[in-house]
């Protein structure tokens, strides 16, 4: 279609003619970056210089800039430069560009060892900046419960049976499922070690134990933290990034009350029904590894179980499960709230939201592991 | 070479339906875009001007019916004639539909990078030249698109969409949610893009200001089919109920004077 662009020289008495023809577009953008940087090179040759553009077939805005970095450049380096030529169509074009000022040197950030220290500190004043926005946003939650409780008219029932279904009916069958193969493959291992000692009938003892009072909450506590708790973060951190937060504020609602509150209560509610079907899944996939591959059969089972455990191992489980629960919405909440503009913004806080809730529940499992044993459960 | 005509009209719309479960949103709509025109479409909010437009550009899937950009046939086409084609369009989404998670300058230099192998320096130059086309200074080049008011978010989605500088732009209500001074400074910049660099201009507009101001031509969609095209003067000679309402209702009379 049109010719690629070309800068021809031509002398001309004591000056000097650049001769411009083709297409100055975006398309040829790197040949005219490499044509205009080897003409700037004739700073100082001649005394004036003509840019002449009577030939150019197609000009764009990279072209029309091309020219005028050319000319300016020419300029600085104390020649005289013109541009000569200009069809009408297009000297709007150059006008337009005429006006823009250099660019200024976007400053890029290097990597130094002050800057690496001062990130250091950074992040270690943003952790103490968590501690400080969980136990806000705890204290938000109680007092929003506590305003609740004297005008119960301001519960939110729909919302809170709305999001039971989400984080407690619809977690179930994958709650279920892997609670099962956990409790199949302990009671798998346990038989397979403790066969050595003949003491195959113990791993009831383990598995009641274990999955009583340790990894049926726990393992659904975390199940919860990366399904539910990353949802809640990007439902609230989406709902702050369109503003609808603070449009509920404005209409003289409280966003702890309508939002906040139905979810944490959900998820109150939702984890101890979760870890307890957990434990039974695990026990009844325990029951089952045990049943067909340790020839431990049902009765001698169910026999076993009730020997080696209390109702106390279920307590200590069971109550675990709303602090956890707490946590988890907590963070998540205080996260979602936390959310910027950007969509990356969003995909960050809701990382944090599973990778703090699912620390923080392995740090609150601890400190119950510790107050249990010291009063004796 | 192309027929005449086809270098005449740089979109050319045949006969297309677009159907969302079973209600046809567009049904045998016929539109040409003249080279070098503003058409400015108008149509009753959910008459399907937003639909048009992105079946046009190809977010939206057609039933039958036939497209035409630049004299190609965008159904017949294969994988490199598109991107040919979608080099040398630009589009100014509705919100602006910036990323969010770069920076102005960044969202400028994306297509560039992208497509033409230029230096760093290049680049930064002509983000500034851009800019400063759609009335935007150097300074605002490395806040992010959430640090930005409305206006300010139109003006750097046009300069992404003339990044590349474009044949043919797509304007999906660009002054929408702009103040009438704004607004109207946004239709001279059209204006002047245009005669600057040679623009088609494709401006889904509800700005009756827009549509004195900035179109040559104007398109009005009605019941999926384009009940009317002309200068604003057939529009205003129009017996058909709609547009009597729309350019001789009390607003259309306010902004006429």
């Amino acid at each position: 279609m049109n010719g690629d662009p070309t800068l021809e020289r031509i002398a001309r008495g004591n000056g000097l003619a650049l001769c411009a023809a083709g297409s100055w577009t975006a398309r040829f953008a790197p040949v005219l970056e490499q044509i205009v940087a080897d003409a700037e090179k004739l700073t100082g040759s001649r005394p004036n210089i003509f840019i002449d553009v009577s030939q150019v077939s197609k000009l764009d805005t990279f072209g029309a800039w091309l020219i005028e970095r050319l000319r300016r450049s020419l300029t600085q380096g104390g020649v005289e430069a013109k541009i000569a030529g200009l069809s009408a169509n297009y000297s709007s074009l150059v006008d337009e560009v005429r006006r823009v000022k250099t660019a200024p040197a976007f400053d890029t950030t290097s990597v130094t060892v002050a800057g690496m220290l001062e990130q250091v500190g950074r992040s270690m004043a943003g952790i103490g900046a968590t501690m400080v926005g969980l136990i806000d946003m705890l204290g938000a939650v109680l007092a929003a419960s506590g305003r609740v409780m004297i005008h119960p008219r301001g519960f939110r029932l729909t919302s809170t049976v709305h999001h039971l279904e989400q984080v407690c009916w619809r977690a179930v069958p994958i709650v279920v499922l892997i609670t099962f193969l956990i409790g199949c493959i302990i009671s798998q291992q346990g038989i397979f070690h403790f066969r050595k000692f003949g003491a195959d009938i113990f791993v009831v003892d383990m598995l009641g134990v274990l999955v009583l009072r340790e990894i049926g909450v726990l393992l659904v506590a975390i199940m919860v933290a990366g399904r539910s708790g990353s949802a809640y973060t990007a439902e609230l951190g989406s709902m702050k990034m369109r503003e609808e937060i603070d449009a509920l504020r404005t209409m003289g609602f409280d966003p702890i009350e309508v939002l906040i509150l139905p979810r944490m209560l959900a998820l109150i509610i939702a984890l101890p029904i979760l870890a307890f079907l957990g434990a039974i899944a695990a026990l009844y996939g325990g029951g089952l590894v045990a049943w067909l591959y340790g020839g431990v059969d049902p009765e001698a089972f169910l026999l076993r179980l009730r020997d080696a455990i209390s109702i106390d191992h279920f307590t200590v489980g069971i109550i675990k499960a709303p602090v956890m629960a707490a946590v988890i919405g907590i963070v998540a909440c205080v996260e979602g709230l936390a959310v910027q503009g950007s969509a990356e913004s969003l995909g960050q806080h809701t990382t944090s939201s599973v990778v703090k809730g699912i620390f923080l529940v392995i740090v609150m499992d601890g400190v119950f592991a510790i107050f249990f044993a010291s009063i004796g459960m | 070479m192309m027929a005449p005509e086809m270098q005449n009209a740089i979109i050319r719309v045949r006969d297309i339906s677009v159907q969302f479960g079973t209600t046809k949103v567009l049904d045998g709509l016929n539109l040409d875009v003249k080279r070098g025109e503003i058409l400015g479409f108008v149509g009753p909010s959910g008459a399907g001007k937003s639909v048009l437009t992105r079946t046009i550009i190809g977010l939206v899937p057609k039933i039958s019916g036939r497209i035409e950009v630049f004299g190609i046939d965008l159904d017949a086409a294969d994988a490199a004639a598109r991107r040919g084609v979608e080099r040398r369009w630009g589009i100014l989404f509705q919100q602006g539909a910036l990323f969010s998670s770069l920076t102005v300058r960044q969202n400028i230099q994306f297509p560039v990078r992208e497509y033409l192998n230029v230096s760093q320096r290049l680049l930064d130059e002509i983000t500034v030249a851009k800019l400063g086309m759609v009335g935007l200074r150097p300074e605002v080049a490395d806040r992010f698109p959430s640090e930005l008011s409305g206006g300010m978010v139109k003006r750097v989605a046009l300069a992404r969409a003339l990044a590349l500088d474009p044949e043919l732009v797509f304007l999906d209500e660009p002054t929408s949610g702009l103040d009438p001074i704004g607004a109207g400074d946004f239709d001279e910049l059209v204006r002047t893009l245009q005669r600057t660099l040679g623009l088609t201009v494709f401006m889904v507009t509800h700005d009756l200001d827009s549509l004195y101001t900035a179109c040559d031509r104007i398109a009005v969609l009605g019941n999926g089919k384009i009940i009317a095209a002309g200068s604003m003067a057939d529009m205003q000679a129009s017996q058909h109920p709609w547009l009597r309402a729309y350019f001789h209702g009390k607003r259309a009379r306010a902004v006429m004077g």
